[in-house]
């Protein structure tokens, strides 16, 4: 708290302050948390230094924002790249920063990140929560914009060999649009790949850590471009006969996130 | 309040107490009735609801600061209060005791035997840091086991009984806003809590079993304020408190007064069920310690060994070191249910809770 009221005042300008202002949060407690963690003030630092990363550091560019709704329950599905999930952090401001109806996503968040120290507070406080169903649905049912990467630790800690090659996605997004009735918008992230290319998972390493991976990658992430493509929305009733059914459907999530990654590829003059 | 002469046979806990004893020689020794019974009902006189009163109600755990709201607003809405106490760890009771004795023991039976109860409010329970493990499991869970059958005897028509939201366990992974389907994980992940766990299985199977004794088990979050002596109470009254460095849990509170109104909007409404209590506010722990005016105390989190060890070095001035995780993770529970169910709202805020703190400093 106090070093939040030291740094908030030297850090934070006034369009930051303006931009977290006017979006719209719901469920915020009279001490300026809601049930997950986010803390609008404590986001605001956060949000200072994602958008100088989003605008001077990555250059990224985000194209489709006007299939965001403007308001009510939608999952945001994306590939997942990179080490570290820039591509989650890039994608909520995208969403955040947008000049019609901004709104903040939450983003899905890997479950080992509240063990490690700093970082399960950090990121929850600007919108990261636990990737569990029963988070995602209590979410949706208050009208919640939701990030997911369904290909989880399988696609951030893929070497650089199998670069923009979307893994196995979970079934979990796709059950949870059904039964809750939610439009899904697909998102393909180009360049996130570049920012931590890793060689290899050091296996022992990362077991000795208690991490999922830990890849023989730069230190920093690189400054490549980065290029989001937001698809249109997709429906689906609730009337799957089987998990076959679902594995169908979420194919043609991925063929669209596919489609997606191409065209940021081809939007791309210059990886850095 | 006048002690009456008991009868020989003393409860075990009562005996215990006597070492503790700052009182008269008569004073908590018995099965142990501390004074003069109530007035017996006279054969032509109605019992129970109607009985002059609106009948007799059983709380146990009597001496805790939540039971003398609890029986206070009992009696203001003119019931009859018989306060039983078993943990016999207190050095003198208040006058909310009428009984100190050990559900285990037969004794107990005699204040069945001697007042007709429409109703238990079951809040005794031996907490984590109280005790030992053994001890807490056969007053926990044998004991209440006992006080279920002596119910079903008797004819008791509602038992409430007051568990925690530790039973959830404290885990990374962890959901936000724990609805009351939600495995009970504190018999996995912290085993010296399974006692809270086994006496919810108790009463779960009570309420299928005996849908007449219309059980309803309450799970709060922490509960705080005046006289509350758990852990994060005695955390967030000492000047200085520990908490584990890189980590701030959000954490719910309630005020013991809200507590108490729950409780007996339960009782008035008599809808049994298993309900999370907590309101919809949150609070950091590291925030929760500095509005109530603590100085924070950084031990080291990592690795969990170095941080186990730091806070047994702390003794009494930290949380026993397997609810370490309490002070880690997150357990936010959703009371939706019950604020619907019982359209119950805190009065009391979050700056009301934590201003209590910081103005006792």
């Amino acid at each position: 708290m106090r070093t939040r009221q030291f740094l908030k005042p030297r850090t934070v300008p006034r369009e930051v302050d303006e931009i977290v202002d006017s979006l719209p949060m719901q469920n915020i407690g009279s001490q300026g948390y809601d049930p997950w963690g986010m803390h609008p003030e404590t986001a605001k630092i956060s949000f200072t230094a994602v958008r100088w990363l989003y605008e001077h550091y990555f250059r990224a560019q985000a194209f489709g924002l006007e299939h965001i709704p403007d308001t009510g329950r939608v999952l945001i599905i994306g590939n997942h790249s990179g080490q570290l999930p820039m591509d989650g952090v890039l994608v909520s401001f995208a969403v955040a920063n947008k000049a019609d109806s901004p709104r903040l996503p939450r983003s899905m968040i890997e479950r080992w990140f509240p063990t490690v120290p700093f970082l399960g507070n950090l990121v929850n406080s600007v919108g990261g929560v636990i990737g569990d169903p029963k988070n995602c649905a209590k979410m949706l049912e208050r009208e919640e914009a939701i990030v997911v990467f369904p290909e989880g630790i399988r696609g951030s800690g893929k070497p650089y060999r199998l670069r923009y090659q979307l893994q196995r996605f979970g079934h979990g997004f796709m059950h949870l649009a059904m039964e809750h009735d939610t439009p899904i918008v697909p998102v393909g992230v180009v360049g996130c790949e570049e920012t931590m290319p890793s060689l290899t998972n050091i296996k022992p390493l990362a077991r000795m850590l208690s991490v999922p991976y830990f890849p023989l990658a730069p230190l920093l992430p690189l400054p490549a471009r980065v290029f989001i493509n937001f698809g249109k929305p997709m429906r689906y009733a609730n009337d799957v006969r089987n998990e076959q059914d679902v594995e169908w459907r979420v194919e043609e999530v991925k063929d669209a996130i596919r489609g997606l990654i191409d065209t940021g590829i081809a939007q791309r003059k210059s990886i850095f | 309040m006048s002690q009456a002469k008991q009868p020989a046979r003393r409860g075990a806990a009562a005996q215990n107490n006597t070492k503790n004893s700052t009182g008269t020689a008569s004073r908590k020794k018995s099965p142990a009735r501390r004074q003069k019974p109530a007035a017996q009902p006279q054969a032509d006189k109605p019992r129970g609801i109607g009985g002059g009163s609106r009948g007799k109600v059983l709380v146990t755990g009597a001496a805790g600061a939540l039971a003398q709201h609890v029986i206070a607003d009992l009696k203001e809405r003119d019931y009859k209060v018989v306060g039983v106490e078993f943990r016999g760890l207190q050095t003198d009771y208040p006058d909310t005791v009428d009984y100190v004795v050990d559900f285990n023991t037969r004794p107990f039976e005699d204040v069945f035997r001697e007042h007709d109860f429409v109703g238990i409010v079951h809040l005794g329970r031996i907490r984590f840091t109280q005790s030992s493990r053994g001890r807490r499991y056969s007053a926990n869970v044998t004991g209440t086991a006992r006080l279920l059958r002596l119910a079903l005897k008797y004819g008791v028509e509602q038992i409430i009984a007051l568990s925690t939201f530790h039973v959830y366990g404290a885990d990374a992974r962890n959901p936000s806003l724990i609805d009351e389907e939600y495995p009970m994980r504190a018999a996995n992940l912290m085993p010296e809590v399974v006692d809270a766990v086994e006496l919810e299985n108790l009463f779960n199977i009570h309420m299928y079993k005996h849908p007449e004794l219309n059980i309803a088990i309450l799970r709060p979050c922490n509960i705080a304020g005046p006289g509350i002596s758990n852990e994060i109470s005695r955390m967030l009254s000492q000047p200085v408190a520990p908490c584990l460095f890189g980590f701030s849990p959000l954490m719910q509170f309630i005020h013991v007064e809200d507590m108490s109104t729950a409780v007996m909007r339960v009782f008035e409404d008599k809808k049994p069920g298993v309900y999370n209590v907590a309101p919809d506010d949150y609070v950091a722990y590291q925030d929760a310690l500095q509005l109530a005016g603590c100085r924070r105390l950084f031990l080291p989190s990592v690795p969990p060994w170095v941080a186990q060890r730091a806070v047994r070095a702390l003794g009494r001035y930290a949380p026993p070191d397997y609810m370490i995780d309490f002070f880690k993770y997150a357990v936010v529970i959703d009371g939706s249910l019950f604020a619907k169910t019982f359209d119950f709202t805190p009065r009391h805020s979050l700056s009301d809770l934590f201003g209590h703190y910081r103005a006792a400093k």
